[in-house]
């Protein structure tokens, strides 16, 4: 299983954010997207996810262009954590982190007792099982993250697409996060795709990593090569201590 | 703990569908001319004498079912604008309804066109408006919410104070009438069925896709990550809405406070997921105001009073005691 950018160009009408990029994420890798603040990183996101359109090139799911896939199935393929999400549910934890089973759905109507049962494990990985009857509303910053993580986790998507997966989290609950999705990449053949902010966290959970240098540059590939201390001082204009 | 919830949830829908047969009952016993329980079983048997059959099954038969359908579209409008637009102040007429049926069918009015061209005139209001608001706000590849909404609230004021206008111009007899339908006003209702068709159906569709609406709620991107066709799926829900708005409209008038309380006070009660919800809704609201237009033509007989009155009379309580009593 792949996921390939072709020629990617992402950005908005009239504004290049990256040069056409070309790369290919699979099962088992884990990839660490790097690049300043307004470097593109979001909006190359939501393209590998089909919520937006690329400005050229193509993405490509298993060899298909992924625009060309329904919406349910390409759910079932591919997940996106959103960097911002919309605050108004109205539900508790468990009934939020159900709705990630939604393209899972094998009646009109609902989901099935396992779904559940998916949920809980799901809030329990995060940490946060004792919160599952709560409502959203009520859970701090960092809680409603692992709630958005364990929905990911219960859509239980071949790729996971990770808009800055760690953000809000204490340190505990950063490398507990981080420590999941390098395991599902490992041991259960997901690819994984993650924005972080932290080179030192690329470098200790991420086998790859493309960097975003702006409109005209852009490195991708092994970590071991691209994730250098010249690489990162370049991309950061500070020196990064490895 | 959540069997408990579970328990709690079909509690509330059956508590509802209790509520709503007994609203139907009851408004088949009250009314100016009392009748005991055992005349109007005998009447449902096929047994009754002629002049209480007339009164149960050709007067108070036909305008409670009419009362309880809108009620019940009302309520499922409100539900669904309140998902689509992602706002709580969210009611059926904030897209411009109301003001387009009222404009067209208090215009005809006061021009001195009978009830049926008048009715006909409000109709086409209604839809007027939809195209309106829906056409101004519509761009392909740009469908905006907020603009949705504002477009709707801008119209639905233009449409206000020309109401108002023709109020103030209308012929001193013609504007009790008009006012009565302003405020919402079961008494001139014709045959209900077609309206009952529209809720059943209307309230089917809305059931099965549910589950794309509570996905909905979470927001258009990430609905959009999960499956769902986003702008597919909110123009369904408008159309749908609409649909449920107009044919209550045309019944009743603008009966306000069903639609945009009756979704909050089953929320109030612990029901949020959309597919319980819907269709506690939908008995909620036909059950209000079946009670509440019981009242209207019973508590001041032979006064008979505008439904849309009594619907607040009796709703505000409720709500303002689950809010204060929450946390």
């Amino acid at each position: 299983m792949t996921l390939t950018a072709e020629s990617l160009v992402v950005g908005f009408p009239g504004r290049r954010l990256a040069p056409p990029l070309s790369f290919k994420i699979e099962a088992g890798q884990c990839w660490a997207v790097l690049g300043n603040n307004g470097s593109g990183k979001t909006t190359l996101m939501h393209v590998l996810a089909a919520l937006r359109r690329p400005l050229g090139g193509e993405v490509g799911l298993d060899g298909a262009p992924i625009s060309t896939i329904r919406p349910a199935a390409r759910a079932r393929r591919v997940g996106l954590l959103l960097q911002e999400e919309a605050l108004e549910f109205w539900g508790t934890v468990l009934d939020y982190v159900c709705l990630g089973r939604y393209p899972h759905r094998r009646s009109l109507f609902g989901w099935e007792p396992d779904d559940e049962r998916l949920a809980r494990e799901q809030l329990e990985r995060m940490d946060i099982g004792a919160l599952a009857q709560r409502s959203l509303s009520t859970l701090s910053g960092g809680e409603r993250q692992r709630a958005r993580l364990a929905l990911l986790l219960t859509q239980d998507p071949a790729f996971y697409l990770l808009d800055e997966p760690l953000q809000h989290l204490d340190l505990r609950h950063q490398l507990l996060a981080a420590q999941c999705f390098v395991d599902l990449a490992r041991q259960r053949s997901r690819g994984v795709a993650m924005v972080l902010h932290d080179p030192r966290l690329a470098r200790s959970f991420c086998d790859h990593a493309l960097l975003l240098y702006g409109p005209d540059d852009a490195l991708a590939g092994p970590a071991a090569t691209v994730l250098t201390a010249s690489n990162l001082e370049r991309l950061y204009g500070v020196p990064v201590p490895l | 703990m959540i069997a408990a919830r579970a328990r709690r949830t079909v509690f509330v829908l059956v508590l509802f569908a209790g509520l709503a047969v007994a609203s139907l009952g009851v408004g088949l016993l009250a009314g100016s001319v009392p009748l005991s329980f055992s005349d109007v079983a005998r009447v449902l048997t096929g047994r009754g004498t002629s002049a209480i059959s007339e009164i149960v099954l050709t007067i108070r038969l036909p305008r409670l079912l009419a009362a309880f359908a809108c009620g019940g579209l009302l309520a499922l409008a409100g539900t669904l604008l309140q998902v689509l637009l992602r706002n709580p102040l969210a009611d059926p007429y904030v897209l411009g309804i109301s003001g387009g049926a009222g404009l067209g069918l208090l215009t005809a009015t006061s021009l001195g066109l009978g009830y049926a061209p008048s009715q006909l005139a409000g109709l086409i209001g209604a839809l007027a408006a939809v195209l309106t608001v829906f056409g101004l706000s519509f761009r392909a590849g740009d469908w905006n919410l907020y603009r949705l909404l504002l477009t709707g609230v801008v119209f639905s004021a233009g449409c206000g104070a020309l109401i108002s206008l023709t109020l103030l111009l209308a012929p001193q007899a013609a504007v009790k009438g008009m006012l009565f339908w302003l405020i919402g006003d079961l008494s001139g209702a014709g045959n209900p069925g077609w309206a009952l068709a529209v809720m059943l159906v209307l309230g089917i569709v809305s059931i099965m896709g549910a589950g794309a609406l509570n996905v909905l709620s979470l927001g258009r991107d990430k609905a959009a990550t999960l499956g769902v066709s986003v702008v597919a799926a909110e123009i369904v829900i408008y159309l749908a809405a609409s649909a449920a708005t107009v044919t209550s409209v045309a019944l009743a008038g603008t009966v306000g406070f069903v639609g945009l309380i009756v979704p909050h006070l089953i929320r109030l009660l612990g029901i949020t997921d959309l597919r319980w919800l819907i269709p506690t809704a939908i008995l909620g609201g036909g059950a209000l105001l079946s009670f509440a237009d019981t009242a209207a033509r019973s508590v001041w007989a032979p006064l008979q009073l505008p439904v849309g009155v009594l619907t607040a009379l009796l709703g505000v309580p409720v709500v303002l005691l689950l809010l204060a009593r929450r946390r």
